[in-house]
């Protein structure tokens, strides 16, 4: 047998004290990493296959498990870490491209955690949101240029279509295929009990789900999976997929062993064949082809649908969605570099596109420069973690965010970045039936509900306290946030000022 | 009145319903003490695993036309619409054990006397310890 260069990542940690052998934890490893050894009358770990998915530590009724990192450390070197060894190991091994799942994990700068929010002292009274009226509600789409009297003093404008969020909080696209059915008629479930949005990615809509469209986004991506007429007219908006933030530059490819019968039949193509996204979509290669796709997607949906372009955030976002303006879209949605994935190629994923604090700030300067930001709203996405961020957003210039990561943390997540294996323990990104039983989704659409409800109630808390009383208010104002500890280049990119300035 | 019913498509067989009964029946303040003190408790559901399909199973709570008919000494009876077991009367013969066509009537860990469920009505409160202890909502207490 050939020798295993690696150790495992993690060391299972069992309380013989506590263990009652009731082997929960080895029916719900998918990775098989307990096993119960009626010889010996003991749990035995093989940790080689450990994930660190955390579901045998949350389901243990005695707490008898620990999952820890394992101590077992080659010698220490700060050019090449643990990690870094790991890799070139693993590709010797292979001789293929590292995978990866969800965002990037590395120690790569924060914005959100370097700014700062403002708050009303004596001269303007804050506002409580439990006995003020507060508004969280939004509008998503072009804003109107004018309004025109006729000679009875009617008001005239053009109507185009909108969404409107009771929350400025949407879930991003995840498709069916990277997520589970049952995840996906959670998110379906909650975005319609919140009067907000979840997005099909690009993997079509189950027909299960036909019914969630007045409180669905319907993407279409480079592959087109899933994509005809009565797709298109099911949802509330359509997305363009030109990029995710996860891994900018590249398309995506579900392997043949996810595509069952369910998949095979949203997204319309053979059962067992692998679902390749191009990297580009082979019509568009300017400003002029995009323009020609949403027109295209309007007209088929009869001009009611607000049209999404989504884009990654790479080093000249500003100039591209200043293009993407001009392309007619509605909406503008910006993938920030911190983005999750189902799977991208590790080197990608961690190298590549820029922080969406910088992205936004830097597209909706732009926008607002070039007097078109009324033409547009601006989406951002790619780790929004808490209600702080998403204030510090909307007051960067966002109009609504998008989440992803957070919603599958809400279902039970844990981040072992283990998508790419169709193992997950949890039951979001996988297909394998037996797993996919574990996300119930009346737990799963509760805990998403609760998730933005709570969110909401804490938007509503730091608006207030900045002595704003609705999201309108809050927009773009950036006077309401301060730098801690950045650099003047980095405070001009974010049009804010420093804390004490 | 409130029973309990399982819902076969969220059944994951984990069998953490099994170690909830059983410990909530025990006596013993926790789970560890209740299997690791003498001999590791009987639970009173029992999970039902297929290929696809699985669920759990424990008492109906029906019309008692079996158990409680085929009782030789009265040990069982139906109360507010439960079919409890009054185990100082119980002998040990086993009649219900044969005639309950659900199979939920165990015989206890010492192995003289029957148990069964009674809906945690003499050890817990509000639910259940299966429905509480069941992750996925597999098994639900309500009124149908």
């Amino acid at each position: 047998m050939a020798i295993e260069f690696m150790n495992p990542l993690f060391e299972v940690i069992r309380d013989s004290d506590r263990c009652i052998k009731c082997r929960v934890c080895e029916r719900q490893c998918a990775n098989e990493v307990h096993k119960y050894d009626a010889d010996l009358d003991k749990m035995i770990s093989n940790e080689m296959t450990c994930v660190d998915c955390q579901r045998c530590v949350c389901l243990c009724p005695t707490h008898a498990l620990k999952i820890r990192p394992n101590e077992n450390q080659f010698r220490e070197n700060a050019n090449w870490t643990h990690q870094t060894m790991d890799e070139v190991y693993k590709q010797a091994g292979s001789g293929g491209v590292l995978l990866s799942a969800m965002g990037n994990p590395k120690d790569l700068p924060v914005y959100w955690d370097r700014i700062l929010l403002n708050a009303s002292q004596v001269t303007n009274p804050p506002i409580d949101p439990l006995r003020e009226p507060m508004e969280t509600k939004t509008f998503l789409g072009k804003k109107n240029q004018g309004i025109t009297y006729d000679e009875n003093g009617k008001a005239h404008y053009d109507k185009t279509p909108y969404l409107e969020l009771d929350v400025p909080i949407m879930f991003s696209a995840m498709s069916f295929g990277s997520i589970s059915k049952n995840a996906h008629e959670s998110l379906a479930r909650a975005a319609t009990e919140l009067g907000t949005f979840y997005n099909t990615g690009e993997g079509g809509l189950h027909r299960d789900f036909y019914k969630y469209g007045a409180n669905t986004i319907c993407q279409v991506a480079s592959g087109r999976f899933g994509v005809f007429k009565g797709y298109l007219d099911a949802g509330a908006a359509i997305e363009i997929k030109m990029g995710q933030g996860a891994k900018p530059g590249i398309g995506g490819h579900l392997p043949g062993m996810k595509i069952n019968d369910e998949i095979s039949r949203t997204r319309m193509i053979p059962k067992g064949t692998d679902a390749i996204s191009p990297a580009p979509h082979h019509d568009i290669y300017s400003i002029e082809d995009l323009r020609q796709l949403v027109i295209s997607l309007k007209e088929a949906t009869n001009w009611e649908k607000p049209i999404i372009v989504k884009i990654a955030a790479v080093h000249n976002v500003a100039a591209i969605a200043s293009g993407v303006a001009r392309s007619g879209a509605d909406i503008i949605a910006i993938d920030g570099f911190r983005g999750g994935t189902g799977a991208a190629p590790t080197r990608i994923r961690d190298n590549v596109g820029i922080p969406i604090e910088l992205a936004l700030a830097a597209v909706d300067s732009r926008l607002r420069d070039e007097g078109i930001r009324n033409d547009v709203s601006v989406v951002v996405g790619g780790s929004v973690r808490s209600a702080a961020d998403v204030v510090k957003a909307i007051a960067l210039g966002a109009d609504a965010v998008y989440i992803a990561t957070s919603a599958l943390l809400a279902m039970g997540c844990h981040l072992c970045r283990s998508c790419n294996t169709g193992k997950c323990n949890w039951g979001i990104a996988t297909q394998r039936a037996d797993l996919v039983k574990r996300l119930n989704p009346d737990i799963a659409a509760e805990r998403l509900v609760n998730l933005v409800t709570a969110w909401d109630h804490e938007i509503k808390e730091m608006m207030g306290g900045m002595g704003i009383n609705s999201i309108e208010a809050l927009r773009g104002n950036r006077l309401m946030l301060r730098g801690v500890g950045l650099t003047q280049k980095e405070l001009d990119i974010l049009g804010i000022q420093h804390a004490g300035e | 009145m409130k029973k309990v019913y399982v819902n076969e498509d969220w059944c994951l067989a984990c069998h953490l319903c099994e170690f909830y009964c059983a410990a909530a029946n025990s006596g013993a303040p926790d789970m560890v003490k209740a299997f690791k003190s003498g001999k590791k408790p009987v639970p009173r559901i029992q999970v039902e695993e297929g290929s696809d399909v699985n669920f759990a199973v424990q008492c109906r709570h029906c019309d008692g036309k079996a158990c409680v008919k085929g009782c030789i000494t009265g040990a069982l009876s139906i109360k507010d619409g439960v079919v409890v077991c009054d185990e100082s009367r119980c002998v040990g013969c086993y009649t219900c054990v044969l005639s309950c066509p659900f199979g939920c009537i165990v015989i206890d860990e010492e192995g003289h006397r029957i148990q069964k469920c009674d809906l945690c009505t003499k050890n817990h409160d509000g639910e259940p310890a299966c429905v509480q202890g069941c992750p996925n909502k597999a098994i639900v207490f309500e009124e149908r």
